[in-house]
């Protein structure tokens, strides 16, 4: 008796240390390249942010020498100025812009079908490409934006939107915006599609207005769902390169510089890496306080 | 009696109204891609005009002529498919076990995995491209395409990882183990049951992995500098300045090209779309 039950004591821890070993092989071919290519890297860098490290010459730990160059440095303040109206307001503006899309498409409309696919079209674009297509239509002389606001009669002479102090930011948002769209309004569109319609029609039987239904039955409905979507949009947003990139460089004169943009300068351009990871660690600090909060808030409004 | 007559006519125009802001949705969303195909198929003259037309007077395939001529496209598109199919494919055989054992084996890893998805997921590229750049130059592997394909591979596991883990939670339980309890080894069950029933998830995942990296921009930035290896959106994003509007035909025939893979592959997955999105996290 007692023999059996210690064989089965030692088989126990034996099994245990057998079946995580099968598991870890299940992972390990995961587990080396996204160790030497991506958990080193990341650690790599959020080290480098705190040394002096320049292409060609050593790196030196400088402690926070590189922070304390940013409360001096300018640019840096503009740029991440830039950095969140440009992601307040295209996250924003890609949540209310598609919710609105994602009602029409929710309703009874002919051709509904069609729509829905062509809605997708610029999220399937490359980044590079949406930023040509649009300098194109902010083109001054060529442009299809100014001829069309000239031909209605709204504007009398061509702005060089991209290149003009007071409009290159709003121009560059309302890309960003035309870019998330899609992806917003299918993620809205797929939650709308869960409320169940039994509600609906029980709040219209007590006399609530079409408004009054979407404000106090579908929203707070669909408020997990928004809030999902607006930390991703924000992650994303405020990560953005590519499409500011090639639309401005960060011009004129820095107003559209999105951090990113302006660690990839500092970086690649000037050589200062060990400056641009400090920029790095700033973004991933912003962008972590944020996503806490975020949760935090809709931890406490769910209960 | 009145009311039996209004109540469809009443339907008809809250429709027709609906239609008016749809409509300038669909302008704002789909134009711009019409407006660049329309113009790929225009002759110069009719390009920097003060009136321009939606439909070309003159079409001309002389555009994608050029393009497909000496300036490079072809071999950057060609740069491009290798890159993001190889990567794509790498990427997705190093994730299906991890994905097996992350839908099927409860074990302590599999917290960590999923920590490590959700931080890679929010990382600005910045911050791993800088010590990713040595890490490859010490390997001589920066400016070359094994060294972007070893990029795209791991910046794309977080999210092929956790789409086809997904998929493997959506098959039944049961046939594995009737499976395991007749006697089959585990490559065996992995091989000739899981991998037939899960064939449409892992080309679901492969696409949006192959989309991914025929899109991307930053890295191939970084780690390529040779013209020769360019990707076609670098390549393209060097046309930018005032060369690149007086050559703009050419420039408009090279976007629709490098837009055709990534837009057949969304018109092939548009389907699963939802799916694949609430079940994981995809980059846009």
């Amino acid at each position: 008796m007692r023999a059996t039950a210690g064989s089965v004591q030692m088989a126990a821890p034996q099994a245990a240390r057998r079946r995580l070993l099968g598991v870890l092989s299940l992972y390990l071919p995961l587990l080396i390249p996204v160790a030497a290519l991506s958990l080193i890297p990341l650690v790599q860098g959020i080290w480098l942010g705190f040394t002096d490290y320049r292409l060609g010459s050593p790196a030196r730990f400088n402690l926070l020498a590189n922070y304390a160059r940013m409360l001096g440095d300018r640019d840096f303040w503009t740029s991440f100025r830039t950095g969140f109206v440009w992601t307040f307001t295209v996250t924003g503006g890609e949540i209310i812009l598609g919710m609105g899309l994602a009602l029409l498409l929710n309703a009874r409309v002919p051709f509904r079908g069609l729509w829905r696919i062509l809605i997708l079209i610029p999220w399937a674009m490359p980044p590079v490409i949406k930023g040509l297509i649009w300098r194109f239509v902010y083109h001054p002389d060529a442009g299809l934006l100014n001829y069309a606001l000239i031909s209605l009669g709204i504007l009398r002479d061509p702005i060089n939107w991209l290149a003009d102090f007071g409009w290159a930011l709003q121009s560059v948002v309302l890309v960003g915006i035309w870019t998330g769209l899609p992806l917003a309004t299918v993620v809205l569109l797929s939650g709308l599609q869960t409320v169940p319609d039994e509600l609906k029609e029980a709040a219209a039987l007590d006399g609530a207005s079409g408004w009054r239904q979407f404000r106090y039955v579908t929203l707070p409905l669909m408020a997990p769902i928004i809030v999902a979507l607006s930390s991703l949009e924000f992650i994303w947003n405020f990560n953005s390169f590519g499409l500011v990139y090639v639309l401005t460089e960060g011009g004129p004169a820095g107003l559209t510089r999105l951090p990113m943009l302006f660690a990839y300068f500092e970086g690649f351009q000037y050589g200062n890496l060990g400056y641009a990871a400090a920029l790095g660690n700033v973004m991933v600090l912003i962008i972590g306080g944020f996503v806490l909060y975020g949760v935090r808030r809709q931890g406490a409004a769910t209960g | 009696m009145a009311m039996t007559l209004s109540a469809p006519l009443r339907r008809r125009a809250t429709t027709a109204l609906l239609l008016v802001p749809l409509a300038a949705y669909i302008i704002f969303l789909a134009f711009p891609l019409l407006w660049l195909t329309s113009t790929s198929f225009k002759r110069p003259n009719e390009i920097l005009v003060l009136r321009p037309t939606v439909i070309p007077k003159a079409p001309t395939l002389d555009n994608y002529r050029e393009v497909l001529g000496p300036e490079g496209v072809v071999r950057a598109s060609l740069n491009t498919m290798k890159v993001a199919v190889a990567s794509a494919v790498l990427a997705l055989a190093i994730a299906l076990p991890a994905a097996y054992a992350l839908a099927r084996k409860q074990s302590r890893l599999n917290k960590a995995i999923i920590g490590w998805i959700l931080v890679s997921q929010s990382f600005p590229s910045i911050l791993i491209i800088v010590p990713l750049f040595l890490i490859l130059a010490r390997f001589s592997l920066a400016n070359s395409h094994l060294g972007l394909i070893m990029v795209y591979v791991v910046w794309s596991l977080p999210f092929v990882l956790w789409i086809l883990h997904g998929f493997v939670k959506g098959l039944p339980n049961e046939l594995e183990e009737a499976a395991a309890v007749d006697g089959a080894s585990f490559p065996q069950i992995l091989f000739r049951i899981l991998m037939p029933l899960l064939l449409p998830g892992l080309a679901t995942t492969l696409l949006y992995a192959f989309v991914n990296a025929w899109n991307e921009f930053f890295f191939a930035l970084v780690v390529l500098k040779d013209p020769q290896l360019m990707t076609v959106q670098v390549s393209l994003s060097r046309f930018r300045g005032l060369e690149g509007l007086a050559r703009w035909g050419p420039l408009a025939a090279g976007s629709v090209i490098a837009t055709l893979p990534a837009m057949a592959a969304f018109a092939f997955l548009q389907r699963r779309l939802v799916s694949g999105l609430l079940s994981g996290g995809l980059k846009n």
